[in-house]
């Protein structure tokens, strides 16, 4: 759907690129011994290579290239067999050396593409230009001292990955589908646990705005967006920011923004300032990288089924409707489960239960797939007792209920509360009486030809039966009573 | 005098146990200290660290299990990163910098039960070729002009101090780095022969970086034979450096004695730079007559962009240069100064705690680096980098070697060519090609000028190949016979 | 290509080092001199020829990811010219 924004001048055209850096799950640091976990001790995970000190060289970690490599495969993209590590050199208190090893000229990944669905079921290729992988630089606190920066260098030399996006974005929500597709990307292929609260993924966006049929005008860049929704936000209210500026008479300045989720606005950062001739030159510490096609072969034969792929699947083996299918290939955990519920069951029926009732419970005692209160063998069991005609749909809910509050199996639950379906066709015949008995003007009216009121004696037997009777058996019967006046 | 022993001398004399490392050691340490204060070869001197360490090789001599240079006496140049001694790198920024690590190519020499003197002064980053560039103060040649010991002479750089303790007899040997030159120049200027190995073959880990892609660590001593020696002990793969080569070390002492007979020995015409002294002309004729005479064919042969070498090491080296000391930024080591912010802080860090040559070198590093000028300088740089590596493919193709002086001159005097960089750069026009090209060069004392100050040749062997550099030196320094003394040295009187 | 006074300030700026409005015209007239000198370089012919780039000729060798460093934050801070606890310290940075 095309988001505009509507000027005093006329609409703008919102135009969106995203830089992701992605940390790479790996042990050990890019180019250092030094551990990766999260959380420690300040300064505690440092090796003297990562604090840049002098005379200290780095030494390339093979399973960063690899996950690089994944990921890019992940991506459809094509893979460098020959790259290289670039310095881009400036000053900042948390990049020690003096300059960042990363990869300018030659990136190990070039162009992909990532699809994204939109929420009106519409698809869209974005192009990735490239994927390459840097150092991360340490973290500077702000807030610990009136007049001191405190630096902390346990994430220097973490490996990262920068993934590129072209320009091809042009809604916030576009925005969002992307990031959301990426995480999953990642997750999936275990190369990122696309943890944004805990920084192993933010967002550089680079917002511009355009009057239809023009060229790109000037873009800025909002660094290090740490939430899906706050790159939403951030998209909206900079094309905004940039149209007024327009609007008024004024220009965009190329420049780096930082976002302001509190007050909801971006601003110029003024850190930054004069970051900009980053001299970049090949690293002389470093040797070209130089890949086989089949150590990329090895890697790609090893690769887990992605989204796309297991979502084709689940369409054509289970019959799931896309949009089902969707939802349930979200997470690698959420597929898993599925599957685990579907096999040698009805499958719509287990996919229903799992995004009805079974997600609604997830939610409303604020558990996650790995945490919930009912397992898939737990819910399967359930599913059985449907549709071996134990309990019907009605009372399998609240089974269901009753599962998630005690943990109990479902058989365990019908049998203690008596709630097995009630097949016995006297028993039926006797409800359907008494009900008729019970309300001969209704009778009356149905056979004057009021035939909606059919549902009403179903609904008054089963309430007679308590829910428990078998809805086909309960149908049969009241037509046999009354089936005649109907036609 | 034990301080005018050769290192296999010594070597041998601590196993006959003609005499302990106490006593060898003791003996240089005592001469450190009687010409450190003239010289000031060393700035730091750590003389009870070497007396213990004399005392552990004599305990390892006694059980048997000694190193190869157990109990030998060694300056280390102050470039190399030594675990709880600090490390200077000749600069003010370093004044205070005490490393928690050991550089791979002293570790190497620890293990093989070296003993060190203290580190050796320098130019600062090792950016200089006379040492006068130090902020800890010049080195003084411990060789003087013929009836002129008033005019102090340079020892040549970078790596001054390691040639003026060698040729002063304050050590038997000594580490040295050459990125240019920084070996090759200093050991012709003060008679003693220094190697630079082909680059990747000694580990540049732990040394202090000037320029990435051309600094080499390498040694110093007296003898040929002394240098294969340390070099054999230096010299090894190391993970810790990706563009350390994964090669064996192989036999350089025995190398030594292969002679020369069957081996083609190039001359590079374009070596004849307009203007070379002609003494330094004649020596280089008498270095080839002993080679042919040694059975050796010397042919003529053309490296056509030796005359491009000087200019693309100087866009090279300070890129390079400008981006590696950029650590040296006041925050989490060596001198700061304050400022009101941090930019300020960096600005004034540096601007104190650089040196004018060391601050032209990052100037100059930045701008051919920066926006606009990046392909017109050191991406062509880069590109004349592969012409002049391909001039000595070619030749090698050829040749097993070549033979041309070390230095267009013989040591300078302190405050000459101070005023102009330029003319400060061309002392290291004969070095530079082979420090471009990574290919092993070696500068052995072969003769004196008319001042009596020494004149060293310099031998360019094939990548990997010191062993014919070691073969073809032997054979100089044979003939050559040098035997001649600097006026100041241990034991002669001052 | 010759420096004017501006480019050497601009140059001193991006190399973070302090250099006097004094000392400007000196610092112009050595950088120059040495950059009139590498000029030469414009006459070689560098057609096709591809640039070197680092000292030696193989290619990159890789680390296993294995733990092997860090640990030591009493090393890491020693020579810390300024620190609180274990943090390294620097003047305020405003973002
Ligand atoms: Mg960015
Ligand atoms: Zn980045």
């Amino acid at each position: 759907m095309s988001y505009i924004i509507e000027g005093n001048t006329g609409p703008w055209e919102v135009v969106v690129g995203l830089e992701v850096h992605a940390q790479v799950i790996s042990k050990s640091k890019l180019f250092s011994g030094a551990s990766t976990v999260f959380g420690a001790e300040p300064n505690t995970q440092v090796s003297f290579v990562d604090a840049g000190f002098p005379g200290m060289l780095p030494v390339l970690n093979q399973e960063c290239v690899a996950q690089a490599v994944r990921t890019g495969l992940g991506l459809n993209a094509q893979i460098n067999l020959v790259s290289r590590f670039d310095r881009k050199n400036y000053f900042y208190a948390d990049l020690p050396a003096g300059y960042q090893i990363s990869q300018f000229a030659h990136p190990i990944v070039g162009t992909g593409v990532v699809n994204i669905e939109l929420a009106d079921g519409t698809t869209k290729d974005i192009g990735v230009t490239r994927l390459h992988l840097e150092q991360d630089a340490g973290k500077s606190l702000h807030d610990q001292h009136a007049s001191q920066s405190f630096i902390d260098l346990n994430r220097a030399g973490v490996a990262l990955m920068e993934i590129v996006s072209e320009p091809d974005i042009r809604t916030p929500e576009e925005a969002g589908a992307y990031l959301r597709k990426l995480r999953t990307l990642l997750r999936y292929l275990g190369t990122c646990d696309g943890n944004m609260d805990e920084g192993s993924m933010r967002a550089d966006v680079n917002v511009s705005v355009r009057k239809a049929g023009e060229d790109f005008r000037t873009r800025c860049e909002i660094k290090n967006v740490n939430s899906i929704r706050f790159v939403m936000q951030a998209v909206e209210v900079e094309a905004r920011r940039q149209v007024e500026l327009y609007e008024n008479g004024g220009t965009v300045k190329q420049e780096t923004r930082l976002y302001d989720p509190a007050r909801g606005e971006t601003r110029s950062m003024r850190s930054k300032e004069d970051a900009h001739d980053y001299r970049y030159f090949p690293d002389p510490d470093l040797l070209p990288l130089i890949l086989t096609q089949d150590f990329v072969d090895t890697l790609k034969a090893g690769l887990p089924e992605l989204p796309d792929a297991k979502r084709a699947r689940f369409v054509r083996e289970y019959g799931l409707p896309p949009y089902d299918a969707l939802q349930l290939v979200a997470e690698q955990a959420i597929a898993d489960f599925y599957e685990a519920l579907a096999r040698g069951r009805d499958a719509k029926l287990a996919a229903n239960w799992m995004l009805g009732d079974f997600f609604a419970a997830l939610n409303r005692t604020s558990s996650t797939i790995e945490t919930s209160p009912v397992s898939a063998g737990a819910l399967g069991g359930l599913i059985d007792l449907i549709s071996d005609g134990t309990i019907n749909g009605r009372i399998a809910k609240d089974v269901f209920e009753a599962m998630v509050e005690t943990g109990q199996q479902a058989a365990a639950i019908v049998a203690a509360k008596g709630l097995r379906q009630v097949t016995d066709t006297g028993a039926i015949d006797a409800a359907v009486d008494a009900v008729l008995a019970a309300n001969p003007d209704k009778l009356a009216e149905y056979k004057a030809g009021k035939d909606k009121l059919f549902g009403f004696f179903v609904g008054q037997v089963m309430k007679a039966m308590a829910g428990k009777g078998n809805p086909a058996l309960v149908n049969t019967a009241i037509k046999a009573r009354i089936g005649e006046a109907a036609e | 005098m034990l301080t005018n022993l050769t290192i296999a001398a010594a070597r041998d004399g601590l196993r006959a146990r003609k005499f302990s490392a106490v006593e060898l050691v003791d003996a240089h340490v005592a001469a450190v200290a009687a010409l450190n204060p003239t010289l000031n070869a060393f700035i730091t001197v750590t003389g009870d660290a070497a007396r213990s360490d004399a005392k552990a090789a004599d305990a390892a001599l006694a059980r048997g299990d000694a190193g190869e240079l157990a109990g030998i006496p060694l300056a280390i140049k102050d470039l190399f990163c030594t675990n709880g001694v600090r490390t200077t790198a000749g600069s003010r920024i370093l004044e205070n910098f005490v490393p928690p690590y050991e550089s791979t190519v002293t570790a190497n020499l620890k293990a093989a039960g070296a003993v060190f003197l203290g580190k050796a002064n320098l130019d600062e980053f090792a950016m200089g070729s006379s040492n006068m560039t130090s902020a800890f103060g010049p080195v003084v040649n411990p060789w003087q002009r013929a009836g002129d010991p008033a005019a102090l002479l340079v020892p040549g750089g970078s790596s001054g101090g390691s040639a003026a303790a060698v040729a002063a007899r304050m050590a038997m040997g000594a580490t040295g780095t050459d990125t240019g030159g920084s070996i090759r120049q200093p050991a012709s200027f003060c008679g003693v022969a220094g190697i630079k190995p082909t680059y990747g073959r000694c580990s540049r880990f732990g040394v202090v970086a000037f320029a990435s892609s051309l600094d080499q660590p390498g040694s110093f001593a007296r003898t040929v034979r002394d240098n294969a020696i340390l070099l054999g002990a230096m010299a090894g793969f190391d993970a810790n450096d990706s563009t350390s080569f994964n090669l064996p070390v192989a036999n350089y002492e025995a190398a030594c004695n292969r002679g020369v007979k069957g081996l083609r020995i190039g001359v590079p015409r374009e070596y004849r730079a307009d203007g070379m002294p002609a003494e330094i002309e004649a020596l280089w004729q008498k270095g080839l007559d002993w080679l042919r005479a040694a059975g050796a064919d010397i042919v003529d042969v053309s490296l056509p962009h030796t005359k491009y070498g000087l200019a693309t090491y100087y866009i090279v080296a300070p890129a390079e240069a400008s981006s590696n000391l950029s650590r040296y930024d006041g925050v989490r080591f060596g001198r700061r100064v304050a400022g009101d912010d941090l930019i300020e802080l960096y600005e004034r860090t540096r601007a104190e705690g650089f040196g004018e040559e060391v601050k032209r070198r990052i100037l100059i590093g930045t701008y051919v680096l920066s926006a606009g000028y990046y392909d017109a300088y050191y991406l062509r740089a880069q590109k004349v980098r592969a012409l002049i590596l391909k001039d000595f493919t070619d030749v090698f193709a050829d040749v097993d070697a070549l033979l041309t002086p070390t230095a267009p001159s013989a040591a300078f005097a302190q405050g000459e060519k101070m005023n102009d960089p330029v003319a400060m750069y061309l002392n290291d026009i004969f070095t530079v090609p082979a420090s471009i090209a990574g290919v092993p060069g070696m500068s052995v004392p072969a003769g004196l000028d008319r001042q009596g100050l020494p004149l060293g040749l310099q031998i360019i062997g094939k990548p990997f190949d010191e062993e014919t550099v070691f073969a073809v030196s032997q054979v100089i320094e044979d003939a050559a016979g040098f035997s001649h003394m600097p006026a100041i040295r241990a034991g002669a009187a001052a | 290509m010759s420096l004017d006074a501006e480019t050497v300030l601009r140059i001193a700026k991006l190399s973070r080092i302090s250099l006097p409005q004094a000392d400007v015209p000196r610092m112009q007239t050595e950088l120059n001199a040495i950059l009139g000198w590498i000029e030469q370089l414009a006459e070689v012919n560098v057609d096709g020829i591809e640039p070197l780039t680092g000292g030696a000729a193989i290619a990159l060798r890789l680390r296993p990811d294995v733990v092997t460093d860090g640990g030591y934050p009493a090393r890491i801070l020693a020579n810390a010219p300024a620190r609180d606890g274990l943090f390294f310290t620097v003047p305020k940075v405003v973002e």
